[in-house]
C-alpha cells in the first residue's frame, strides 16, 4: 500500500513511532506525510512554502498549510507534536538556529536531514576546482541556490552542543545513500547527507 | 404562524421541508430576546445512513438559500451549488445526506422580519430582533436535534456560509467532524461593513420602504433593494473579471447616448442583477442578514484571541480562498489558519488562483473541486465512511 520513498525520508519515517503526531515542515509533494499516515497511522500534518505543493497535497487528502519554516512555526503551541520534521530544508532557512529552537519547542523531538558540505567531493571541487561545488545533493549554481546556510555534519553537531540539545540519533549516508558507521572525523568526510533526531535536554 | 406568507415563501415551502421549533423552549438570541415558536425551512438530498455518520450541512451565503442543488422555486434557475452537489460530483447524495437550512432572518421560509409576531399577530418588520451568525447556527443545531442528527461529517459553506462554518466549529466542536470555510473571515472588516451600510441606506432611502412596514402599505422598496444588490454585486467580482466581461463595451448601441440610460454593458448588467434580485429577496431580510454578517467577530467573542475559539478542537479543517477575492481576501483565511495552528488543530489551507473574485466559490473552479474531493476523501477514511466512498 505504501510506495517506496526517498531513502532519507524512509530513514526519517523509521524514527517515528506509530500512532504519534508529526509535523513535516517543507513537506513538498507530501510523500513522507502519506507514508506516515498510511503506514504508521501517524496524525501527520504538513507545512509547505509553495502554494502549488500545498494544493497538490490537500487534493491527495493530506493536511497541509502554506507556511514558511522561518516565520510560521511560531504560531504553534509548545509540544503540540511528538515530532517536527525538517528534511533537506534547514540549509535553505534564513535563521537555522531559530528554526531548530522552534522545532524543539513545538515538538518533543526534532528530526532534521541535510546535505553535508564537508563531503569529500565538495571539498575537492572547492580546493582543486576553485569553483563553488555542484554535486548530486547540491545541484545548484552559486547564484540560484536556495541553500544559503550550508553546514557540515560537524558544524551541525557543534550547533547542537551550543544549543544544549541532545542528539538522540545520528545517521550518515554516503553518496550511494547507504548508511555508514564511521568515527565522526571520517563520517564528516565520507557522508553526503545526515539525519539527526534531537530533543531538548 | 404559517399564515401570512409572502409569495416567495409559499413557493419555497411547497418545495422543501420545514419544522416549527422553539414551541416549548424558545431560542435565546444574542440580543437577549427569546424567539419562539419559529419556523426553519430546509432542503435535503440523499439519505441518512444507519449510524447517522454521513450528514453534511451546507451553509448558504447571504443571497442564496436552501435550494442548493435543485431548481429554484421562484427564479426557476439551477441550484446555486450544483457544480459541487449531485450524482457523481464532489458531494454526491448517493454517499452523503446533505442538508441546507434557510438561515434565521432570511426570507425563503425560515422565520424572519416578514413573519408574524405572535404577540401582536402582525408582521415583525423592523420589530424583529436583530439576529447574529451565532443565532443562525443555534437555530440550525436545534433543527438537527429535532431531526435526531447527533453530529455532522462535514459543515461547508462560502462567504456568510463560511462564517457559519467557523461558528459551528467554535460552538459545537464535538458535532463537527470536518469543517470547510471557504472565501470568508473570522470577522467582517470595516470595508465590508461599509459596503453593507451603503446597501442598507439605499433600501431605507426608498420612499416605498415605509420604515420597514411596506407590506402593510402595500408598497415595495424594490428600487432601494436593487441598488443594494448592485453595490454588493460589484464587491463579488474582481476588477479583472469586470474588465474582461464588459470592458467599455456599449449596450445595444454604436455610440454614447449623452444621457443616463445604460450606455455601457456593465451598467445594463448591474441593473439586470438588481431588478431580478427583488423578485426573490425581501428588503427587510436584506437589512437583517447583512447586519448579522457585520456583527460577526469570532475573536471578539473569545477574549480577542481567535485561537481560543478552537482550543482542543478535534475537527479537521480545510480553508480555501481565491487570489482575486478582495471582499474576503486570502489574508483573512490565513488569519484563521494561524489561529488554528495556535490551537494545534488539523488544518489544510489552499489558495486557489482565480481572477473571478469573491464569486469564484460559486463557479466552476476545478482546483476548488480537487481540493474538496481530496479533503473529504481523507476525512471520510478517518471517519470510517470508506466503504461509502468510491
Amino acid at each position: 500500500m505504501n510506495a517506496p520513498i526517498r531513502v532519507d525520508l524512509q530513514l526519517i519515517a523509521d524514527m517515528v513511532e506509530p500512532g504519534t503526531r508529526a509535523l513535516d515542515v517543507g513537506c513538498g509533494d507530501g510523500a513522507l506525510l502519506a507514508h506516515l499516515m498510511n503506514g504508521k497511522r501517524v496524525d501527520a500534518r504538513g507545512m509547505e512554502l509553495s502554494q502549488a505543493g500545498v494544493n497538490a497535497c490537500v487534493a491527495n487528502g493530506l493536511s497541509v498549510v502554506q507556511g514558511d519554516a522561518d516565520t510560521d512555526l511560531r504560531d504553534y503551541p509548545d509540544a503540540a507534536f511528538d515530532y517536527v520534521i525538517l528534511s533537506q530544508t534547514l540549509q535553505a532557512t534564513r535563521e537555522p538556529r531559530r528554526v531548530l529552537e522552534q522545532m524543539l519547542r513545538v515538538g518533543k523531538h526534532a528530526i532534521v536531514s541535510f546535505p553535508n558540505f564537508a563531503h569529500w567531493q565538495v571539498r575537492l571541487r572547492l580546493v582543486f576546482g576553485g569553483r563553488m561545488p555542484e554535486t548530486a545533493s547540491l545541484p545548484y549554481k552559486w547564484y540560484d541556490t536556495p541553500n544559503i546556510h550550508l553546514c557540515s555534519i560537524d558544524d551541525f553537531r557543534a550547533l547542537c552542543r551550543a544549543m544544549g540539545v541532545r542528539i538522540e540519533r545520528a545517521i550518515v549516508l554516503n553518496s550511494k545513500s547507504r548508511r555508514i558507521t564511521l568515527p565522526p572525523l571520517l563520517a564528516n568526510l565520507i557522508g553526503e547527507q545526515a539525519v539527526f533526531m534531537l530533543r531538548r535536554d | 404562524m404559517l399564515d401570512d406568507l409572502t409569495d416567495a415563501e409559499r413557493k419555497a415551502l411547497a418545495q422543501c421541508r420545514h419544522a416549527v421549533l422553539g414551541v416549548d423552549r424558545p431560542l435565546r438570541l444574542d440580543c437577549g430576546v427569546d424567539l419562539g415558536p419559529y419556523r426553519v425551512a430546509y432542503q435535503t438530498y440523499g439519505t441518512l445512513n444507519a449510524d447517522k455518520s454521513n450528514a453534511v450541512l451546507v451553509c448558504h451565503p447571504l443571497t442564496c438559500d436552501q435550494f442548493v442543488a435543485d431548481r429554484h422555486p421562484v427564479t426557476g434557475k439551477d441550484g446555486w451549488w450544483e457544480s459541487l452537489i449531485g450524482a457523481g460530483k464532489v458531494l454526491d447524495p448517493d454517499r452523503y445526506f446533505i442538508i441546507c437550512i434557510n438561515v434565521l432572518g432570511h426570507c425563503m421560509g425560515t422565520t424572519g422580519p416578514q413573519a408574524q409576531d405572535p404577540s401582536t399577530g402582525r408582521p415583525w418588520n423592523l420589530r424583529f430582533p436583530v439576529v447574529t451568525i451565532g443565532d443562525m447556527v443555534r437555530a440550525q443545531a436545534a433543527l438537527l436535534d429535532h431531526l435526531g442528527i447527533p453530529d455532522l461529517f462535514c459543515v461547508i459553506g462560502g462567504s456568510m456560509g463560511g462564517m457559519q462554518v467557523l461558528e459551528w466549529a467554535a460552538t459545537y466542536p464535538r458535532r463537527v467532524f470536518s469543517a470547510v470555510p471557504i472565501a470568508c473571515a473570522a470577522h467582517h472588516s470595516a470595508q465590508n461593513i461599509a459596503f453593507h451600510e451603503v446597501g442598507r441606506q439605499a433600501i431605507m432611502a426608498d420612499p416605498e420602504w415605509k420604515g420597514g412596514d411596506y407590506r402593510l402599505h402595500q408598497t415595495n422598496p424594490a428600487r432601494g433593494l436593487a441598488v443594494a444588490r448592485m453595490t454588493a454585486h460589484i464587491t463579488y467580482l474582481s476588477e479583472q473579471a469586470l474588465q474582461r466581461k464588459f470592458g467599455r463595451a456599449l449596450q445595444n448601441r454604436d455610440a454614447l447616448g449623452f444621457g443616463f440610460d445604460a450606455d455601457f454593458q456593465v451598467e445594463s448588467y448591474l441593473r439586470h442583477q438588481g431588478s431580478t434580485f427583488v423578485d426573490r429577496f425581501d428588503a427587510n431580510s436584506y437589512l437583517y442578514i447583512t447586519r448579522a454578517m457585520d456583527y460577526f467577530d469570532l475573536a471578539g467573542a473569545h477574549g480577542d484571541v481567535l485561537a481560543n475559539a478552537f482550543r482542543g478542537t478535534a475537527t479537521r479543517f480545510c480553508l480555501m480562498s481565491f487570489t482575486s477575492d478582495w471582499l474576503f481576501p486570502t489574508r483573512e483565511s490565513r488569519a484563521v489558519v494561524h489561529a488554528l495552528n495556535a490551537a494545534a488543530a488539523n488544518v489544510s489551507f489552499v489558495e486557489v488562483d482565480s481572477d473571478k473574485g469573491h464569486d469564484a466559490f460559486l463557479l466552476d473552479e476545478p482546483e476548488m473541486f480537487r481540493t474538496l474531493s481530496g479533503f473529504l476523501k481523507g476525512a471520510a477514511t478517518v471517519r470510517g465512511l470508506g466503504s461509502a466512498i468510491r
